[in-house]
């Protein structure tokens, strides 16, 4: 029972901060103006037209697929497997499962194995590749090992040594009703609970902030209508209201 | 030639091999550095001292004072007005897809020219001082950790040196999975080190004498007038038809605002001619402007928002004070984008102008069209000694449009070539739209002071024209910039290639266009040998009479 309310305070917890983190960052970004029209043309002349091309590249990773075939089949890999083993994972928090999570079971439980082989071809990249390996930072290198030890422990569980899934899904359903459930003291699973928590702490502090972020990189979000419309930021038009040409002259 | 390795061109495939990393391939000490009376004029802090030599760059005892907390503040201030700035700070996952786009890393090998290193250069310090993550490995000694690095002289030296080893063209940020541009970093970079004195003087200079005097040449309006005058004399010798080129003609429809290196740079100059043998076929009435004398913005260069839209305000106040219905643009890629992409926002909004016209248009959005209906009447024969290729300008090709569908600016300027030329061969498609490589002389670089930089940034178009000139005959390659006409006229022989390969597409379209009345050579010749005998004659009466008259005074004189 010990085990079960320490990591129930440490989900609570983990839950807390990346919601609030991520929504934080996204108030920041929202709030940032984007002072210039700066879409990188040619770009779409319409909002519908943008959101074509925002879902090709959240999607399709359509600009990666132009700059480095290697790195978007990786990048594939990892992400689409990523998607159906987190739907997988949602039998162990839903009752009753939906029909969605129930399709990728058959499949949820090997792809594991692709979602390893991506991440391992993305570490490779950054110890072989030159020019990748001078812009990586050790926490780079750490991200890409804490989602492969994360999958490692998952497919032990999966195939090796069972754990009491029905103690795990009272668990997280107790999560949900704030209400304490044990946890089963097998090594596995208590690895995989502690490094998926690692990964929700780090989200909001880390470059997993791509997520959310690529939602609101001008250069892909804008539409390209600026003879048409004019685009004017807050405090640019405070110069023009005010009749100045420098910020620090503004009243 | 110079004192370093020029790199090898083999024209094979068109593209170049991406190189192996050479650390510090490239480090210096970065341009010239702006004087405090130039800074003064940006409404820059000037409280630095010149540091004596370029070995002194970013010492900190030149630095502004405080310099390290004022860079931070401006870097606070920056991230909280530009969202691109702050979004790109934080969502890079160092994926490495941008390390080989970048024509500076390719053309120089140094790791820092990669787009992604470049910026982790500002990355790092945002990291340590303003992320959770930053500062949390910081103190544990191991910033390092998360890419997190303090602010220190050797990392502003970085900043002012690679920060200029950038042309903003932004290719890095078509190929970037989130679009990061790496243009939006170097800028606020730049801004940054306006405000601790380390501004560069190319820019700075340049754009004090267009405050001054509305022009980057510093060329004042009676020079103007003279040069302007000078050219029409050139169309009239060389077609014997009077086309205008106005200055300040107010009441005109069309404000004409062009990069002043179209008033004397060769090729600039033959495709400014164009333009005027254009307007005047099509019966335009326009005039430029000698308060408003610069199409180029270097404003946008150094990242000030500020300085950009004093510049653009010169153009607003020049049609004001014209009273022209339309504004148009010449030649140039910058201003272009500053034009296409900005005037609105920063000079707007121009409800006193047409709206029945793009506000502001590009003088290929009307010539094209004009080409199309047969308003112009065209010999492509005239062009039949070149074969033509197309450089895509950065700033057109990713940063603006032209005409009404997006990727206008690739079609419309080749529909031009094209209909006035013969022959026509596109570079590697690797290399052109928006994949283009930069001339390696954009954004602030076009300076004596980086030469260097600016040999080796211009070798993937040099080894793409290479490609196109063994294996498909191109002799000329035309550009719609004059930065990019400019650097190529520059740099090319570094790479076997003439200055004259180089050429304006209004050039072309000059060379093409009969004009209405125009005479024929032969007809030229004639006329010019009538007013040469007309002349004889007349030298000749006047030597008689003086002869005469010599003789009468010394007759008197006996």
């Amino acid at each position: 029972m010990v085990i079960g309310v320490i990591y129930a305070v440490l989900f609570w917890a983990a839950t807390f901060v990346i919601v609030l983190g991520v929504a934080n960052k996204i108030r920041i970004y929202w709030k940032t103006p984007a002072p210039l029209k700066i879409p990188t043309t040619p770009a779409p002349v319409t909002q519908g037209g943008v959101v074509v091309r925002m879902m090709m590249e959240v999607l399709l990773f359509k600009s990666l697929f132009r700059s480095d075939k290697l790195l978007w089949i990786l990048s594939i890999m990892f992400h689409y497997s990523m998607l159906i083993i987190v739907i997988r994972h949602f039998r162990y928090v839903l009752d009753p499962v939906w029909g969605v999570v129930d399709f990728v079971q058959p499949y949820g439980k090997y792809i594991g194995f692709i979602f390893i082989l991506g991440l391992l071809g993305l570490l490779a990249r950054r110890i072989f590749i030159d020019r990748v390996r001078y812009i990586t930072a050790p926490s780079d290198r750490a991200m890409l090992g804490l989602l492969i030890l994360i999958a490692f422990s998952g497919l032990m569980m999966q195939f090796v040594s069972h754990t009491d899934i029905v103690m795990v899904k009272a668990f997280f359903r107790g999560l949900i009703h704030f209400n304490w459930q044990p946890l089963p003291a097998d090594a596995a699973l208590l690895i995989h609970l502690t490094l998926v928590l690692i990964l929700m702490f780090i989200f909001p502090i880390s470059k997993l902030l791509h997520a959310p972020g690529v939602f609101f990189s001008p250069t892909r979000n804008q539409v390209d209508n600026p003879r048409e419309k004019r685009h004017l930021a807050p405090w640019a038009a405070e110069l023009e209201k005010q009749g100045k040409l420098y910020l620090d002259e503004l009243d | 030639m110079a004192d370093y390795e020029i790199p090898e061109i083999t024209g094979e495939d068109g593209i170049v091999d991406v190189p192996k990393l050479v650390p510090d391939a490239m480090k210096g000490s970065g341009p010239w550095i702006s004087k405090q009376e130039f800074q003064e004029f940006m409404h820059f802090p000037t409280d630095f001292t010149m540091p004596e030599s370029v070995d002194n760059y970013g010492d900190a005892d030149t630095l502004v004072e405080n310099w390290k907390e004022r860079a931070l503040d401006k870097m606070a201030d920056l991230k909280g007005r530009y969202r691109s700035l702050q979004v790109y700070l934080d969502i890079c996952v160092k994926c490495g897809a941008c390390t080989d786009k970048c024509h500076y890393y390719l053309g120089s090998t140094d790791p820092k020219n990669m787009p992604v290193a470049r910026q982790d250069l500002l990355r790092k310090v945002y990291r340590y001082y303003f992320t959770f993550a930053g500062k949390f490995f910081a103190k544990l000694g191991k910033p390092e950790f998360v890419g997190a690095a303090e602010l220190t002289e050797d990392v502003v030296k970085d900043w002012y040196n690679y920060y200029h080893q950038c042309s903003q063209c932004r290719r890095c940020s078509v190929f970037c999975p989130y679009g990061i541009d790496t243009a939006e970093i170097s800028m606020a970079a730049r801004e940054i080190l306006d405000h601790i004195g380390m501004g560069q003087k190319y820019c700075t200079e340049i754009m004090g004498k267009v405050h001054k005097i509305g022009n980057n040449l510093g060329l004042p309006a009676g020079a103007l007038a003279d040069t302007l005058e000078g050219l029409e004399e050139d169309i009239y010798d060389e077609t014997g038809v009077e086309v205008k080129l106005p200055l300040d003609k107010k009441g005109s429809d069309i404000l004409l605002i062009t990069p002043s290196a179209d008033f004397f740079a060769e090729p600039h100059v033959d495709g400014l001619m164009g333009y005027a043998k254009v307007f005047h076929e099509l019966g335009l009435d326009w005039t430029l402007s000698s308060y408003a004398s610069e199409g180029a913005n270097f404003g946008m260069f150094i990242g000030s928002y500020e300085n950009m839209r004093k510049i653009s305000l010169r153009i607003r106040q020049a049609a004001l004070d014209l009273g022209v219905k339309r504004i148009v643009f010449g030649e140039c890629g910058h201003a272009w984008r500053v034009a296409y992409s900005f005037l609105n926002t920063l000079a707007g909004p121009f409800d006193f102008l047409d709206q029945n016209y793009p506000i502001p248009q590009h003088v290929l959005e009307i010539t094209e069209p004009a080409l199309a209906a047969g308003k112009l009447n065209i010999d492509k024969s005239l062009n039949d000694d070149m074969t033509l290729t197309f450089h895509d300008s950065c700033n057109i090709a990713r940063g603006s449009r032209m005409g009404d569908k997006p990727g206008g600016q690739f079609e419309i300027p080749r529909n031009v070539i094209k209909a006035v030329c013969n022959n026509y061969v596109d570079m590697p498609s690797e290399t052109i739209h928006d994949a283009t490589f930069c001339c390696g002389g954009g954004g602030g670089i076009l300076t004596d002071d980086l030469m260097e930089i600016r040999v080796k940034g211009a070798l993937p178009r040099m080894e793409a024209l290479k490609h196109v000139t063994e294996h498909h005959g191109v002799t000329h390659m035309a550009a719609i910039c004059a930065i990019c006409k400019s650097q190529f006229t520059k740099v090319i022989p570094y790479y076997g290639f003439t200055m004259d390969q180089i050429v304006s597409v209004h050039q072309l379209v000059s060379n093409a266009l009969i004009l209405t009345g125009q005479l024929t050579e032969e007809e030229i010749e004639a006329k010019e040998a009538a007013e040469e005998a007309e002349r004889l004659a007349a030298k000749e009466a006047r030597e008689k009479a003086a002869a005469e008259k010599a003789a009468k005074e010394n007759k008197s004189d006996a």
